[in-house]
């Protein structure tokens, strides 16, 4: 079966600063793949260019077999950001009532959204005197609302209660054996953990691109977020002794 | 564009209004009272007989200027909020197309605008004794389009702000202009050449010399439908620049 998403040497400059620097990468569909990295280090960038709202330099993003942001891949991606995005001055249910209508969705949609993000209660309640965590799960229900078969969710478990943020990878797993295919990013390595499949980058780079069984396996430790250290660190020594050879070559 | 969708974005827009109910209130009941003030001002002023009423001749091209100047504002700020919130990048990833959410304001506002300008037309007539030797129902359709005017050159506007208080500047710099040259202080054939060049190229002169061909003739002339037709274009105009404003990709 073919990748979700394919993305090939993709460049990315914003504001004269290289962001995204030569990234290739595959996205299985049906899995939750965890897009993992430091604050700053690319992944909302990487993902608006997966949804097809970043103007790229170089690479190409090829989404559900057509390129990024081709209008009808609008239908079938639904995308969260960051920061929640949802009218303050409506209720929750209006939010999801309207986000759902988009997609030609209807009401009933709309509530199992709302119910799906364990918002039900609230549901009645105008967005704008909801406490963070509850805003940005309502801006998640309006992302899941169209049922779109690729998710991309831009840190949707900050802020999150941990029973919450525990129900809410449960779904996602869920959705995934269901044949969706999400690409999540996250800053907080105990996540990773909970990911099929893990893309990590760090200063616009690729680190590793594999399964957490198969990156610890290749740091030869069992915490992550060691084996993440150990893989930047020996990429940045072999960046240096490559450097150095070079450098003797020339000499 | 999309019935589905353009029905959905225009109710949406309309609950946002209705969940702010001091903002109802204000549309309502302020150019009521602004009309009420114009009325006791002129009440003990001479008319030259054969002439309407100062009243009549002011209260008239007001009926069409608060749709106009109100609506402007409301727009340019409910789409900065669109603009800053995050929404409007998040619609522009959905099936919603840049016409959808522009004709939904259109429409939302539009309406919103016929009911002010019914209470101020009411108020006008019955409470004041306004005379126009044409209907009142050409009036209200006048003054509506003059609301779209507004809506159309509001949505144009936020594009080139930033912040709140950039928006707000360009009520002097776009619609204050176009009040003090409509013909409203001084008639347009009394003003310097120059500024009969200017105020030709304001939609809103045409939008006020219809209401004033309302006012002097019991029926429709073909100046006061060259003169719809005039703003019309200008709303088409604006809305099509403002859709070129809406990128779905950006840097």
């Amino acid at each position: 079966m073919d990748d979700a998403i394919a993305v090939r040497d993709l460049v990315v400059d914003r504001g004269g600063r290289r962001v995204l620097d030569g990234i290739s990468c595959r996205v299985p569909r049906g899995a939750v793949t965890g897009l993992l990295g430091p604050s700053g280090s690319g992944k909302t960038t990487f993902m608006r260019a997966v949804v097809g709202v970043q103007l790229v330099s170089g690479g190409t993003v090829t989404v559900l077999g057509q390129p990024a942001g081709t209008p009808a891949l609008r239908h079938r991606v639904g995308y969260l950001t960051q920061a929640p995005s949802v009218y303050a001055d409506l209720t929750v249910r209006e939010n999801a009532r309207y986000f759902a209508a988009l997609y030609g969705r209807g009401r009933v949609e709309a509530d199992r959204a709302i119910s799906d993000v364990g918002l039900a209660e609230a549901a009645g309640q105008l967005v704008g005197t909801l406490s963070g965590g509850q805003r940005s799960r309502a801006s998640l229900a309006c992302a899941l609302v169209g049922e779109p078969e690729l998710v991309i969710l831009d840190e949707p478990t900050v802020g999150q209660d941990p029973v919450l943020r525990a129900d809410l990878w449960a779904r996602f797993h869920a959705m995934a054996a269901a044949g969706t295919t999400l690409l999540v990013s996250s800053h907080v390595m105990d996540e990773a953990a909970r990911c099929d499949q893990l893309l990590l980058i760090r200063q616009g780079r690729l680190i590793a691109d594999d399964s957490p069984a198969a990156i610890r396996a290749a740091a030869g430790v069992d915490d992550l977020d060691e084996a993440f250290l150990r893989l930047i660190r020996a990429g940045e020594t072999a960046a240096t002794s490559t450097d150095a050879t070079a450098a003797r070559e020339t000499a | 564009m999309n019935p589905r969708i353009l029905a959905a974005t225009t109710g949406r827009i309309l609950r946002q209004l209705r969940h702010d109910r001091r903002t109802i209130a204000l549309l309502v009941v302020v150019p009521a009272v602004l009309l009420t003030l114009v009325y006791f001002m002129y009440a003990d002023q001479p008319t030259p007989p054969g002439q309407p009423t100062t009243f009549d001749r002011i209260a008239l091209v007001m009926l069409g200027i608060f749709p106009f100047v109100i609506m402007f504002l409301v727009t340019s700020i409910a789409m900065l909020r669109e603009r800053t919130s995050g929404t409007l990048e998040r619609l522009l990833t959905t099936p919603l197309g840049k016409l959808d959410l522009l004709f939904g304001y259109g429409i939302a506002f539009g309406l919103a605008a016929a009911v002010q300008a019914a209470v101020a037309a009411a108020v006008a007539y019955w409470i004041f004794d306004l005379e126009t030797a044409g209907s009142i129902g050409l009036v209200l359709g006048i003054a509506v389009l003059d609301a779209v005017l507004g809506v159309a050159l509001g949505l144009l506007c936020s594009a080139f702000a930033r912040t709140e208080f950039q928006a707000v500047q360009f009520l002097p710099v776009v619609v204050v202009p176009q009040l003090l040259l409509c013909g409203l202080f001084v008639a347009r054939d009394q003003m310097a050449g120059w500024l009969q060049a200017l105020s030709d190229a304001f939609p809103l002169s045409y939008a006020i010399e219809a209401l004033q061909e309302v006012g002097a003739h019991a029926e429709p002339t073909g100046r006061m439908w060259r003169d719809v037709a005039v703003v019309f274009g200008a709303v088409v105009l604006a809305l099509v620049l403002a859709a070129a404003t809406l990128r779905r990709r950006s840097g």
